[in-house]
């Protein structure tokens, strides 16, 4: 039975998928997607190696919301909300640093850097019933880490943060393995970028693989100028060079998964890396199958992947790595934050190419990212004509039985799938 | 700290004009013309809001661009395909304060004041302010430019979206 709210129809029977724009264009479903969807599910708030220090934090907006991420006085890593208990004013105003305490400026109230209120300015003025250790800061109801990627969750009921990523965190660790200590670090330099378009845009252009020969077409050109020819697929229902998938991970989470055609910093040497770093990549994958096993080290090494945490977390391991996420600021806007992240022991060479190979494709600058958001910006201003244009096509690939390809819509579908339960009620 | 004026073997007025000149080609999408400024070992970057005096070899840049990358993103933004600068942005740009501040040999320092605005279709006016760095090569009665780094002011980049044309 078709829910008369569903923003989907989902016909498996006929093969046909088609989204009604309305979700992409709604005030009110933003009203909604924030309280069921935002308040609901983990969503990413920063790695561990971004605090290096006890008393590092970083202020950031998470789900909309201003929070602080802090390592306190013992090392613990916390989440406050970025607002005064006396009157509600924001008690952080840098954008990173090292604190011991927080002071709000507007009546002098003094945090510790693990959230405890530790001094009110002309506290005998209070009766007995202030009670000031009631009054530490507030955070998330829940804050849990995997890896050194730390989520929070608005939901005291909320599953636990492992429990939710559940199988997305075998492709987190694929991403870690490219470490041989297990450490991978968030390296300096954040890329923000606004994009006219709604946030659920950017889930799906981030792993879409349809879209690569006809957006990036200039991308592809600077790799063949660069002497990497990325050869027209062979087998008639293929769009990219080498053949992908598109894996369903649980809970919404999905990944692209697909043998790398196009140079990877770990481990798998192109031209454009210049002749000097072969003998160094060859090292590091000579590293991998050491530690990893033949088999393991080529997946860490040969395969890119784009990975969704839902609702909005993209972790690429592609021409680099990359953690991107995003927030709306209204229907047709979202903030988009992106860094780089990379092994912790790597060498000085080989964190300048994992850079250098990160701005060939990524970033407001880069090579493919521009367009990307050109791309999105597109469809929202197309929206426009919603009302007598009401259903996006996103059947490519409905029929087809067994593994899913990476250039259809399979994985696009699963997010859809997933949001407009939580969007009706009838997620479980 | 008191100011002392140095002097140097070409004048500010002279340094202006160099300046003045890649302005118009840059603002006019001459990025051919534009690159016979650029000294065959050029480098252009433009660094993170948050972080700008860290190095491109440790740090995620906006651009990070040495000569070669250069000659590839000028192929890029001016084949139609570059969806993000297809219409092209309309550039124009006011480069100020300009003041020589040191020479090392033939290598002149070189700060000024941009703002840069852009209007592309369908969007509003965004100024992308900051300065410039330059290192420039003395050539004869001219220069070359060996280093062009543009420091964006603004806390984020965000509402300025792409940098998808010259900065």
């Amino acid at each position: 039975m078709a829910d008369p709210r569903s923003f989907v129809v989902d016909d498996t029977q006929k093969g046909i998928f088609l989204l009604d724009r309305e979700a992409l264009v709604s005030e009110q479903v933003l009203r909604d997607e924030v309280k069921n969807v935002f308040a609901k599910c983990w969503i990413y708030v920063g790695h561990g190696s971004e605090l290096k220090k006890n008393g590092d934090f970083q202020t950031r907006r998470v789900a909309g919301r201003p929070v602080i991420f802090v390592r306190d006085q013992q090392g613990q890593v916390r989440c406050h909300f970025n607002t005064c208990r006396h009157r509600g004013a924001i008690v952080c105003n840098d954008r990173s640093g090292n604190v011991r305490r927080f002071n709000c400026v507007y009546h002098g109230w003094i945090y510790g850097n693990d959230g405890s209120l530790q001094r009110v300015p002309g506290d005998e003025a209070y009766t007995e019933a202030f009670d000031q250790k009631s009054l530490a800061l507030k955070g998330p109801a829940r804050f849990e880490e995997y890896r050194d990627f730390w989520f929070m969750n608005l939901d005291p009921n909320a599953q636990p943060l492992t429990e939710y990523l559940g199988k997305a965190t075998d492709y987190i660790d694929l991403v870690i393995d490219q470490s041989p200590s297990g450490k991978m670090e968030v390296l300096p330099g954040t890329q923000e970028y606004d994009v006219s378009a709604n946030w659920k845009l950017m889930v799906e252009n981030s792993v879409d693989d349809y879209h690569l020969p006809s957006t990036h077409s200039t991308w592809l050109n600077f790799m063949a100028n660069s002497g990497v020819k990325v050869e027209p697929p062979k087998a008639k229902d293929q769009v990219l060079p080498t053949r992908g998938w598109a894996i369903e991970l649980g809970n919404g989470h999905f990944t692209t998964d697909n043998v790398n055609f196009r140079g990877r910093p770990v481990a798998k040497w192109i031209p454009l890396y210049g002749p000097e770093a072969e003998g160094e990549i060859a090292a590091i994958r000579a590293e991998l199958v050491e530690r990893l096993g033949e088999e393991r080290a080529t997946r860490v090494a040969d395969t890119n992947r784009n990975l969704v945490i839902f609702p909005n977390l993209v972790i690429n391991d592609g021409s680099s790595v990359t953690i991107r996420t995003f927030y709306p600021d209204g229907p047709a806007k979202m903030h988009v934050t992106a860094w780089a992240l990379g092994p912790v022991e790597e060498s000085e060479n080989a964190r300048a190419r994992r850079l250098d190979a990160f701005l060939t494709f990524y970033g407001p600058g880069g090579f493919a990212t521009p367009d990307d958001v050109e791309a999105l910006e597109m469809v929202q201003q197309g929206l426009a004509n919603w009302e007598d244009d009401r259903w996006s096509e996103m059947s490519r690939g409905m029929g087809r039985e067994g593994e899913q390809l990476n250039s259809d819509e399979h994985h696009l579908r699963i997010f859809w799938r997933k949001w407009n339960a939580m969007m009706t009620g009838a997620a479980k | 700290m008191t100011f002392q004026a140095k002097t140097f073997p070409v004048t500010r007025a002279q340094v202006e004009d160099f300046l003045f000149y890649e302005a118009s080609l840059l603002d006019n999408w001459k990025l051919n013309e534009w690159q016979e400024l650029l000294t065959e070992d050029a480098c252009y970057y433009v660094p993170p809001n948050d972080d700008l005096e860290g190095s491109h070899r440790n740090t995620l840049f906006i651009i990070a661009d040495d000569r070669e990358r250069i000659r590839q993103r000028v192929i890029r933004v001016l084949d139609p395909n570059c969806h993000a600068e297809h219409p092209r942005s309309r550039l124009s740009r006011i480069v100020g304060n300009v003041r020589i501040t040191e020479q090392d040999g033939d290598i002149l320092t070189v700060w000024a004041n941009f703002v840069v605005h852009r209007y592309r279709r369908n969007e509003r006016l965004g100024e992308y302010v900051g300065h410039y760095r330059y290192l420039l090569k003395l050539d004869g009665d001219s220069f070359r430019i060996k280093e062009r780094r543009a420091y964006l002011k603004s806390h984020e980049l965000g509402s300025l979206g792409s940098v998808s044309f010259i900065l």
